[in-house]
């Protein structure tokens, strides 16, 4: 203690406890003040100051010296001295779901990715995405992510947990690694793939371990019944005329939903001349994206479902299906017929698809289908698999949940997944996870999972990290980071490195080891040409000639059969439980993305939210109406839901989907929904009878986007089937009140050079909202939040409508994407007092954010109510993250603002731009708006109407050319091909659904 | 109108008097000025307070409005105007009735407009003061609201002078100009006059000031009455411009329900209705808070009641014209906004309406309702609340279900509607309780004119 410092105390005391002698307490009292509190500024003399000073300066030139790890992040697709501050590079990589990898090509800005796009190289891809990798950018500067390794909810390093990781794998060297689990979800990639080898080779007593909510089990054993073995099945839809999907939702997800989409569309693209379409029947027992396509869709509980199938497998031949009898009820019976003799008809071009999440019979009867129809081979291809190591994910689940109990695991390391939250409820997994000394949890945010591990380490970005991943059909993908983790965090490679003991621990290294064994010589220029294509080319996994082993399915159809007798029951006191992933936040890994939350789900709309769908029959008998909150009781476990009333959705069975009520997530995902998992067991992994629903009499609140429901006889979205088509090609014309002469004396505005036009085809649109979020991205949309939605001020610039037709029961679901239609007589540009609104002269209306005062009077006036304003200051501009995400190229609103579709205005002035310093004409094409860009059936279209060669305006040309409201002589540009079904012309309009032509 | 109110005047004329007998020039001053003159009522201190109370509420509001953001209201996408727009039209209505009854009325020579025109020429100040705020509150980015106005901006950009916002921008600054000078023209004599008598020094100097030297010379009345009758001529059309033009707001744009050429007129007539309403809402307790029975006559009673009568026929004529045009025009969007009125989730605003406007008003036929004080201020009192009714089916129920079904929503009005509403209405009445206090709320020397020597003088000339 210096002299000062001693006299200080003696002069001033803070309590009586100081100045008492007891050295203890004394010693106790001194910790409240940090070491620095001692150095008295008083007294400080120059020499000091300049010691304290120049110490200071030292260590602070220290810090700089941390070596940064070089990493060659290269080779750009452009040479890296093109690096100009505001014109993006674009980088091939890939990002996966459910082990599959879907090829994009990455935007970036001065090294931070801002933009994802579908790499047209990439199979699963051509140049599409799903909204699943629109959203990953958000994930990736999502501000909950974890930032540091934690033991115990305690900050760590990354060395302090290898400190421990590695003497409790050198312990397990001896054991053969007995004690040493791998838990993760499934995976395709050739690096995981050798590294789990070489654990093998370190731990032969190891094991891995799958766990997915989507594991696609029910596919794995239906390939196991039918071939022997393990393959991967996979689809051709350009070669498939009629298309049975058993609750398969094909078209928005899965792995190469993209791919399928734009294939099934390609096959139902109609023209004037042009009259060749597929057909689709979808049996559903919950309605899917795909089911709102079809052209007819039966919405049957799982157990009638089952029962269809059967009698439709049954019509096709399929051994040891006839056991059933006839497929039900009259109705039903004449179904069977029809889609049986299509599919007849059409052997050799057809597909019988069941859905990932669809249980192993369904699976079953749809491969024996296919090979009853002569398909395989042709449109369904059986492959190799995929996945590394296939496996079932239940069985997989089961044995680790046995040998925690068992206490066999004394190391178990959880990469990425969240089993807490989402493992089947009868395992409860997370009290045999107690039971294990030492776990560690490798995720991408703190979780459920996290929280029940002593170590949470934090997951990198796929856009964050080296890998490699397949595609659908097996082409392999480098992944390339686009930036350095964040946050720290490391790749599943990295840490699996460390439990192989490999010298290799970062990620380029790992997955460079594995890529120099396979290219071999002349590596250097093979990997770039990898990293650039983003694919390695001719890599896809060739059609596999397989047996169908006839008897084994045989064996699983009688089985199934002789269960399924009972079940066909109706019984009155209980409701039958269906499970899905959420169209949105899927399994729940997306619960903290803003963009996925708020986009509203293919038949709800709903955001922010799951809920109990009920069919209006089954709510009317229970006297239940949205948003009454019901208690679902199954077997000893139950949940709390809010029911909604769903058209479409089967009788008597209660729809959940899965991915809501995270217990443990970020601040955008808490709140949000409820949890199903609880009344999900082993046994019911897909559906399960015997389920209880109890009003509870309480209400909440839900965020519907659209709360009309019926189109009230206005012709806004058009169709016809394809022999009305055929018959009467101006159809869709005819139906609206056309459009007046022009009754203006002065004359109208010449557009001359360029003029702006967008053509949507409501025929191939899937609804499957990619480019709602594709334009969140591109725009910086801002997230409003649920209470907001709830008052109508959702952001989104382009959205996606739906209206029902027909009856409650057995509905027909239409959808339209509608964005501003750039009117060349906008109503709202005269009435904004200040000009903020405006047209330019290619016939944009133009958004002058900065002008604006925000009266609202043009959003009032726009008969299409596409404009959106800023009720609140909506964009984050305090998150530092945050800021990154934003696309440079377009402002960030403000509160009291204006706003709506551009045309992407931002990319075509780039392309302006761009065509002027070449000094060369606009190509067709050459500008994609970000909605067209990720659409996976091409149903968006723009260009330039006044080119006449443009697609734009050929479209304009064709019959089922239309705009809508084009009465009020608003002169759209945004316009519309009616959508044109192909109903079975045997089924007639016995069932309501086909034949007429629909004018709504 | 003119016949109607010539009408009502040849056989009023023979009906009581408008100036109650036995008062002299000395006692109409002496009781006018008493209001203002004498110690402050018990019954003030209360009244205004709970006036002020309201006028902070208004403040609160405004300050949470100004710091969040106009997102605190109950609008939204379909619903891009709510409860300000509403208010804003409803106090321009209101505000109507002062220079209908100061400007039209002395042109067509309607004496008895003499005792109530100061007290709704202030209304009309107050009214359209309150109605002048709300444009400015419901912008997104109220501080830049300076942009409406055509200011040589460096920028070059003018305001678009297609939008009937900036005619509005135009009209009610116009209108408030005009009538604040008529107004204040009009109480240059009172003025000297308060300036005669108080007692009180500084107000004798305010008053002073405020009457420009006023020495009741006949040169002084001359140009006085010269000044008023021009002015008088300049706002007469105004009457007619202000609320059309706020009617084209609405007419300009193309929402069913808002796109119909009968709103100016009808727009109009609604305002006269509902100002005259707001003049009887106030004057009936006023009169009897100061005991101004003798300058308020039952006869004022039953006139004003008559213009309502007329003004409201009209209104019903609007309603019915709009019903039949909706029908008439086989126009889907026009005939569904109908059903909706009708039968949609507003019904019951319409419901209300219909009762309050259509209902209400024929009671106005009866002598026997149009000689009850209390009757006819009921009926006033419904005719408020009606027309801010009209005002919310035309705004809110038209906009919530336009063209595309999928955009249809619902507009819940939130606390800080209902605040910056209820503030507005503090904010009129403390400002209206100020001036009862403050300035003579009848005019003294036209009340002189009214007498019978004044008016003998005026018969034998």
């Amino acid at each position: 203690m210096s002299e000062s410092d001693r006299t200080d105390a003696a002069r001033y005391w803070r309590g009586l406890e100081e100045r008492t002698p007891d050295a203890a307490l004394q010693a106790q009292l001194r910790p409240e003040f940090t070491p620095q509190a001692d150095v008295a500024p008083q007294g400080l003399d120059r020499r000091h100051f300049m010691q304290v000073m120049g110490a200071s300066f030292a260590l602070a030139g220290l810090g700089a010296c941390t070596r940064q790890p070089v990493e060659e992040l290269v080779p750009y697709a452009r040479p890296p001295e093109d690096l100009v501050p505001g014109r993006p590079l674009y980088f091939a990589t890939a990002l996966t779901l459910g082990g599959f990898a879907s090829g994009v090509l990455v935007e970036s800005h001065t090294g931070r990715p801002t933009k994802i796009e579908g790499n047209p190289e990439h199979p699963s891809s051509l140049g599409a995405t799903d909204r699943f990798a629109q959203a990953a950018l958000l994930d990736l500067y999502d501000p909950d992510r974890s930032r540091a390794v934690l033991h115990l909810q305690r900050i760590r390093s990354w060395e302090a947990f290898l400190q421990v990781l590695e003497p409790a794998l050198e312990a397990q060297v001896p054991l053969q690694g007995a004690g040493l689990r791998i838990l993760s979800g499934s995976s395709t990639s050739p690096t995981l793939a050798a590294q789990m080898q070489r654990i093998r080779a370190r731990f032969p007593q190891a094991r891995w371990h799958r766990y997915e909510t989507v594991s696609r089990d029910g596919l794995r054993s239906a390939t196991l019944a039918a071939f022997g073995r393990y393959v991967e099945v996979r689809y051709d839809f350009s070669q498939a005329d009629v298309v049975v999907a058993l609750d398969s939702d094909f078209l928005t997800t899965g792995p190469g939903c993209v791919r399928y989409a734009k294939d099934f569309m390609a096959r139902r693209r109609v023209r004037e001349g042009q009259y060749g379409m597929s057909r689709l029947y979808c049996i559903e027992s919950t309605p899917s994206a795909t089911g709102a396509v079809a052209d007819h869709r039966l919405s049957l509980p799982p157990a009638q479902q089952l029962a269809c199938a059967f009698a439709l497998a049954f019509e096709c031949g399929v051994h040891g299906t006839g056991v059933l009898g006839p497929a039900g009820a009259g109705d039903l019976e004449k179904w069977r017929q029809i889609i049986g003799l299509d599919l007849r008809e059409h052997a050799g071009r057809s597909i019988v698809i069941a859905g990932d999440e669809s249980p192993v019979e369904l699976q079953a009867l749809a491969l024996a289908m296919n090979q009853r129809l002569g398909n395989l081979g042709r449109s369904v291809i059986v492959s190799e698999p995929i996945e590394v190591e296939p496996t079932s994910h239940i069985g997989s689940l089961r044995d680790l949940v046995q040998d925690m109990r068992a206490g066999q695991v004394e190391l178990l390391l959880v990469l990425g997944g969240n089993p807490v939250y989402d493992a089947p409820a009868d395992l409860d997994f997370t009290a045999a996870m107690a039971k294990v000394p030492l776990r560690a949890h490798l995720a991408f945010a703190e979780d459920e999972t996290s929280e029940n591990c002593h170590w949470h380490l934090p997951l990198a970005h796929e856009l964050e990290t080296w890998s490699d991943a397949r595609a659908h059909d097996g082409t392999v993908s480098v992944m390339q980071p686009l930036i350095d983790p964040l946050f720290g965090g490391k790749s599943m490679h990295e840490l699996l490195a460390v439990v192989a003991g490999d010298k290799e621990r970062n990620g380029i290294d790992i997955v460079r080891r594995t890529w120099t064994e396979r290219l071999g010589a002349d590596f250097d220029t093979r990997w770039r040409r990898i990293l650039h294509d983003g694919v390695v080319a001719g890599s896809e996994e060739p059609l596999l000639p397989l047996e169908l082993q006839r008897d084994s399915l045989t064996q699983l159809f009688l089985g199934v059969a002789s269960d399924l007798a009972p079940r066909l029951e109706r019984r009155n006191d209980s409701l039958e439980v269906v499970f899905r992933v959420d169209p949105t936040v899927h399994d729940g890994r997306f619960a903290n993305n803003g963009w996925l939350q708020e986009l509203p789900k293919p038949w709800t709309r709903l955001t922010w939210d799951n809920a109990a769908l009920l069919a209006p029959a089954t709510a009317a008998r229970l006297g239940l109406a949205n948003e009454d909150m019901v208690e679902l009781e199954q077997g000893t476990r139950k949940v709390r839901a809010p029911v909604w009333v769903l058209p479409g959705q089967p009788e008597d069975v209660v729809t959940l989907h899965l991915g809501y009520g995270r217990r443990r997530v970020g601040r955008v995902g808490t709140g949000a929904g409820f949890d199903a998992h609880p009344l999900r067991t082993s046994a019911g992994l897909v559906h399960a009878s015997g389920l209880r629903l109890r009003p509870t009499g309480e209400q909440v609140k839900l965020a519907c986007t659209q709360l009309q429901h019926a189109m009230e006889g206005r012709h806004l979205v058009r169709e016809g089937s394809l022999s009305e088509f055929r018959d009467h090609p101006h159809f869709a014309q005819e139906m609206g009140h056309g459009v007046h002469a022009p009754t203006s004396l002065y004359p109208g505005f010449e557009y001359e050079g360029r003029a702006w036009g967008m053509v949507v085809d409501l025929g191939a649109c899937t609804g499957c909202n990619a480019c709602v979020v594709a334009c969140n991205a591109e725009n910086n949309i801002p997230v409003v939040g649920k209470a907001q939605v709830r008052k109508g001020r959702e952001m989104h610039w382009l959205r996606i409508d739906r209206y029902f037709e027909g009856s409650a029961e057995d509905p027909r679901v239409v959808q339209q994407p509608v964005m501003c239609m750039h009117c060349e007589n906008a109503p709202c540009e005269p009435v904004c007092p200040v000009g903020a609104t405006s047209h330019g002269k290619e016939g944009l209306n133009e958004m002058v954010y900065n002008r604006c005062v925000g009266t609202r009077y043009c959003a009032n006036n726009c008969p299409y109510k596409v404009r959106r304003f800023n009720f609140l200051q909506y964009a984050d501009q305090e998150t530092e993250v945050l800021k990154m995400l934003r696309n440079p190229d377009v402002t960030v609103r403000t509160r009291g603002v204006m706003e709506k579709c551009t045309y992407c205005v931002q990319r075509i002035n780039q392309t302006r731009i761009q065509i002027k310093k070449e000094d060369r004409p606009l190509r067709d094409g050459e500008i994609l708006t970000a909605c067209q860009q990720v659409c996976p059936s091409d149903a968006i279209i723009f260009g330039d109407i006044n080119d006449p060669n443009s697609k734009v305006a050929k479209l304009r040309q064709q019959p089922l050319h239309y705009g809508i409201l084009e009465e009020l002589n608003t002169r759209p540009r945004t316009t519309y091909l009616a959508r044109v079904t192909n109903p079975n012309p045997e089924r007639g309009a016995a069932a309501g659904h086909a034949g007429d032509v629909r004018g709504h | 109108m003119r016949e109607m109110c010539v009408a009502t005047e040849t056989r009023t004329t023979a009906d009581s008097p408008l100036v109650a007998p036995g008062h002299t020039t000395a006692t109409v001053t002496d009781k006018i000025a008493a209001v203002v003159l004498q110690s402050t009522p018990r019954w003030f201190y209360p009244a205004f307070g709970a006036s002020f109370g309201l006028l902070m509420l208004f403040m609160y509001a405004v300050t949470i409005l100004f710091a969040k953001g106009v997102g605190i209201w109950g609008v939204n996408n379909p619903a891009g105007w709510g409860f300000a727009i509403v208010n804003f039209v409803w106090w321009i209505g209101i505000g109507h009735a002062g220079t209908l009854i100061s400007a039209i009325l002395l042109l067509l020579r309607q004496k008895w407009r003499q005792s109530i025109n100061r007290f709704a020429e202030a209304m009309t100040l107050f009214a359209v003061a309150c109605a002048g705020i709300y444009p400015i509150l419901h912008l997104g980015r109220p501080w830049l609201a300076y942009w409406l106005f055509p200011y040589p901006a460096t920028t070059g950009v003018w305001p678009q002078f297609r939008s009937p916002l900036i005619w509005d921008v135009f009209a009610i600054s116009t209108y408030a100009l005009v009538s604040l000078m008529f107004w204040y023209v009009g109480l240059i004599p009172d003025l000297a006059t308060l300036r005669d008598r108080t007692q009180n020094r500084i107000a004798r100097v305010v008053y002073g000031m405020m009457a420009m030297g006023w020495r009741g010379s006949a040169a002084h009345w001359h140009n006085h009455d010269t000044a008023c009758i021009l002015l008088a001529a300049l706002a007469t059309p105004l009457v007619v411009s202000v609320h059309s033009v706020v009617s084209l707001d609405f007419a300009a744009g193309l929402i069913p329900g808002w796109h119909a050429t009968i709103f100016p007129p009808y727009f109009v007539a609604g305002a006269i209705f509902a100002g005259f309403a707001m003049v009887i809402t106030l004057a009936i307790p006023l009169r009897a808070a100061f005991g101004l029975h003798d300058f308020i006559t039952e006869r004022h009673v039953r006139n004003m009641a008559k213009v309502m009568l007329a003004t409201g026929l009209i209104v019903n004529y609007g309603y019915a014209i709009e019903i039949f045009i909706a029908w008439y025009s086989g126009n889907e969007y026009e005939q569904y906004m109908l059903t909706n009125r009708v039968l949609g989730p507003y019904r019951y605003i319409w419901y209300s309406l219909i009762l309050c406007n259509v209902v209400a008003t024929q009671f106005l036929w009866s002598a026997k309702v149009r000689s009850s004080a209390v009757a006819v201020w009921v009926v006033s009192m419904f005719i408020n609340v009606g027309m801010w009714l009209e005002r919310f089916v035309i705004v809110v129920t038209s906009l919530t279900r336009d063209f595309m079904p999928s955009a249809w929503g619902m507009y819940y009005p939130t606390r800080f509607d209902y605040f910056t509403f209820f503030g507005t209405i503090g904010l009129f009445l403390s400002l209206m309780f100020l001036f009862v206090r403050l300035l003579p709320m009848i005019s003294i020397f036209e009340i002189r004119t009214l007498l019978p020597k004044a008016r003998a003088k005026e018969k034998s000339a």
